[in-house]
């Protein structure tokens, strides 16, 4: 039978997710089982603790307030308005309401059958994510530890769901691989290899691998003469193995094998070098998981022989950044593999340059990336940010070698620029006399900064202390970032002046959930996602690890262990995390979109679905802003 | 006089809607109270010469309005008036699926029960279906009957005994937003809100005294 009032009802959801994912179809049947309500301003709809309706809520004209009582005190937790849904928590984890919602103006709702939702919960899989998403990052209650890890307490198809993330796919390995004893020839090992068809052999004892080797290693130490075919394996095997333990995931393997630049990786009882081997996985084995891979990518970029053939693999690691983005893989994920390659992009080049430079560098150096790039927090082809480190030399033989690094550091960084990656504005390059300095003068640099922080050393500081190694001497760079370390523990007090600059930045929230958008210039009504959402996560991130002595980068990976250190505020750093997460996808996306950086919202064009992602971030935000006023005093700072 | 209480040839449906109607369990309680909200579509405003085209009815129970007990349907036209197709936009030969007045009304009296009906100008809309359902061997529908307007006047203060609201002064009296305007599920739709609105303002502070709310009607059939 015709139902215009469920035509109507259908025609308002369809636009709001968790709706605008589900099928037309489905979502008129829903439709037709609304009960409509009206509540006058200020009415109670439910009472926190109240057993939970039968339905949960869609707001379809008007807006509600979610509040809650703490030691009888009342706290306004949220507004929501058109669109928003609400109710939906305590429905699913079949408990009481968390908090009390009352009508903030005379509102209607759409109330929607819970009993219809758990089918659709089950089968789009898009759904229970969204549905994951706002909870996770809710701004309701973002403290709450009782929720952890059940938030679909009697839902299990979500575990379906993310079983189709790379980040949580088990790898498939080889079981019972070829194994064989230390003292047998490499002869005989060639042998059983070629019996049984296999690349790689491990070497074990008691079937605790010892070694590996692949045919790589027959053709590199036997084929060219070095080793003999009588000699014992071990004289050639690759030793110690790396050894993860059975539950290794795709994206573990992967990491894996980009970092430790290997081939194969064992697996292992306890996943370490001293239990039983239980298989083996090679890249091959994972080339078969995915067509355009990164694996494969490296590859190539390794035996580049010009910037041309670099640019051109670079255009496809975006592509496989919106590939993956478009698949939904974690975003932590994304960042690491994308990071691994313009690391190797780098290397590459720095090899080209200094082949052209047509003598070897006088002394030991390290190449370092600063910003954003140091932090492995690059998704999109975004400005050069980098610098250069040379053992501290000589007086009189410094201006010979500053001049070459110079001039080594000019060709990388034009080189860069022909890939994609621009000139940094700044002029922070390592071809720049200022950002290509000895080990001695980059510690007075770092020493002045921290001791006589002025606002143009701060951001210069902001900028510096994200510096990453990426190629040349690790001890150099180890010898930087002690220095740093021990210079800030020195003068805590530059902590505080770090975060009154952060603090600098409003946080995004205005009242309730107008955005803040920028007052005039070019990007008048857009919003600078940067650097009023990204910017004080990433800065917060940077000060507590500095505060901590935490050798950490990466912002994820800052605010993981500082779920560590500080466990008391676990949750805390867990929901910065969580907005970092969403922000920098949500970025990315639009610079995808845009073909830019990304760097400005434009509030009028998001869907609602984006505006609740953004603003469900905002509230992290505003914490850790307030929780860096208290814990570096910054108010004694004027 | 007589003849008129013993009439034996009432047709099944209509015998039993007024069975229905007497066994009502009465109005104890306003939450548990099935209300109808109605509106017609007709060919025009004479009750003799024109015809219904269209019944929209959805359900209020307990202050919720239930999409999924909702009534529309569509009836074949025989007296067709194309002035007013511009104002209910239906055509003769429209796409909807249309039936019989007589099957129109036999469906709308299953689906009505024992509620009590609530519409903007309950007069008009009744008065229509009473002659229709005449044509058809029935009579005047039993049911009680609450009118949006009247119970507006009952409660704002004033010009109440002069002044006749149209349904699009009422919405924006209490800010209703109208879509659908003159599709008749649209309209109940519409009419629905009001009565929410208008149920909420005249129980505030006390609960609802549905025996008042029906005696807002004093002036329904004068």
């Amino acid at each position: 039978m015709k139902n215009t009032i469920a035509e109507r009802i259908y025609d308002f959801i369809k636009d709001y997710p968790p709706f605008n994912l589900i099928s037309k179809q489905t979502l008129l049947e829903i439709a037709k089982s609304v009960e409509i309500q009206y509540f006058e301003k200020d009415t109670i709809i439910f009472n926190q603790d109240d057993i939970p309706h039968e339905h949960f809520y869609i707001i379809n004209q008007g807006s509600i307030r979610l509040y809650r009582f703490v030691n009888n005190e009342k706290q306004n937790l949220d507004i929501c308005d058109e669109g928003d849904l609400f109710g939906l928590r305590p429905l699913i984890m079949n408990e009481n309401y968390l908090m009390g919602a009352s009508a903030n103006e005379e509102v209607i709702l759409y109330g929607i059958p819970i009993s219809l939702f758990h089918d659709i919960i089950a089968n789009y899989p898009k759904v229970s994510q969204f549905l994951l998403a706002s909870f996770a990052t809710n701004t309701r209650d973002p403290f709450s530890d009782k929720h952890k890890g059940k938030l679909f307490a009697n839902v299990a198809s979500v575990q379906k769901v993310e079983n189709s993330f790379a980040e949580v796919q088990s790898a498939k390995y080889t079981k019972n691989p070829v194994m064989c004893t230390e003292e047998i020839s490499i002869k005989e090992a060639c042998q059983i290899m070629s019996t049984a068809k296999v690349n790689s052999i491990i070497v074990a004892d008691n079937k605790i691998p010892m070694g590996i080797i692949t045919d790589k290693d027959i053709r590199i130490k036997i084929g060219t003469g070095l080793f003999l075919i009588e000699d014992k394996v071990s004289a050639i095997m690759t030793s110690p193995v790396i050894t993860f333990p059975e539950k290794i995931t795709v994206a573990e393997a992967q990491i894996a094998i980009l970092k430790h630049k290997v081939s194969h990786i064992c697996i292992t009882k306890d996943g370490t070098n001293t239990s039983e081997l239980i298989g083996v996985l090679g890249d091959h084995d994972l080339n078969i998981i995915q067509g355009n891979n990164p694996i494969f990518l490296i590859r190539e970029i390794k035996y580049a022989k010009d910037v041309e053939t670099l640019r051109y693999i670079r255009v496809q690691a975006s592509e496989l950044t919106s590939g993956y983005l478009e698949q939904e893989i974690p975003i932590y994920f994304i960042t690491k593999v994308i990071s691994e390659i313009n690391t190797a992009i780098t290397k590459r080049i720095i090899k080209l340059s200094i082949a052209e430079m047509g003598e070897q560098p006088p002394v030991a150096y390290t190449w370092l990336a600063m910003g954003s790039q140091g932090r492995k927090e690059q998704l999109l082809i975004t400005d050069q940010d980098n610098a250069l480190v040379f053992e501290n030399v000589p007086e009189e033989d410094y201006p010979k070698v500053k001049e070459y690094f110079l001039n080594l550091s000019t060709k990388v960084t034009e080189k860069l620029n022909t890939v994609g990656f621009e000139y940094c504005p700044a002029n922070i390059m390592a071809s720049n006399p200022k950002w290509c300095n000895s080990l001695k003068e980059w510690k007075k640099q770092f020493k002045d900064w921290v001791n006589h922080p002025t606002s143009d050393k701060i951001l210069l500081s902001i900028i510096f202390f994200d510096f990453e190694y990426i190629d040349g001497d690790k001890d150099l760079y180890n010898q930087m970032s002690d220095s740093v370390f021990r210079y800030i523990k020195d003068k805590e007090i530059f902590l505080s002046f770090l975060s009154k600059a952060t603090l600098n930045n409003p946080a995004p929230l205005g009242f309730f959930k107008q955005f803040l958008v920028e007052q005039d210039g070019e990007h008048k009504d857009q919003f600078d996602i940067k650097s009023r959402a990204i910017r004080p996560l990433v800065d917060a991130a940077r000060i507590f690890s500095l505060h901590h002595n935490l050798k950490i980068n990466n912002t994820i990976a800052r605010y993981e262990k500082l779920m560590e250190v500080e466990p008391q505020n676990r949750d805390f750093f867990e929901s910065c995390a969580n907005a970092f997460k969403i922000l920098l996808q949500f970025r990315t996306l639009q610079g995808l979109a845009n073909n830019d950086g990304g760097k400005f919202v434009d509030i009028n064009n998001l869907s609602k679905a984006d505006r609740l992602k953004l603003k469900s971030c905002f509230k992290p935000i505003k914490n850790i802003q307030e929780s860096l006023t208290t814990r570096f005093n910054v108010a004694l700072i004027q | 006089m007589f003849k008129i209480f013993k009439r034996k040839n009432h047709p099944a449906f209509w015998k039993k809607h007024i069975e229905t109607v007497r066994n009502c369990k009465g109005y104890n309680s306003f939450e548990d109270i099935r209300f109808v909200v109605l509106d017609t579509e007709t060919t025009g405003f004479d009750y003799d010469n024109d015809r219904i085209l269209c019944i929209g009815a959805v359900a209020i129970k307990n202050n919720k309005i239930q999409v999924s007990d909702s009534f529309e349907v569509y009836i074949k036209q025989d007296i067709f008036n194309k002035e007013t197709v511009k104002i209910h936009g239906i055509r003769r030969d429209g796409t909807e699926v249309k039936v019989s007045e007589e099957e129109a009304l036999i469906q709308f009296l299953e689906y009505l029960d024992d509620a009590i009906i609530v519409a903007h100008h309950t007069k008009f809309d009744i008065t229509m279906m009473t002659k229709a359902l005449r044509r058809i061997g029935g009579g005047t529908i039993r049911s009680k009957q609450l009118d949006t307007n009247f119970i507006h006047k009952k409660l704002a203060a004033g010009d109440r005994f002069k002044k006749m609201y149209s349904l699009d002064e009422l919405c924006a009296i209490y800010n209703v937003k109208k879509h659908d305007r003159h599709t008749a599920l649209g309209d109940a739709l519409i009419t629905a809100y009001l009565f929410l609105k208008l149920t909420y303002k005249y129980k505030k502070n006390n609960v609802l005294d549905i025996e008042g709310l029906i005696k807002t009607n004093y002036q329904l059939y004068s």
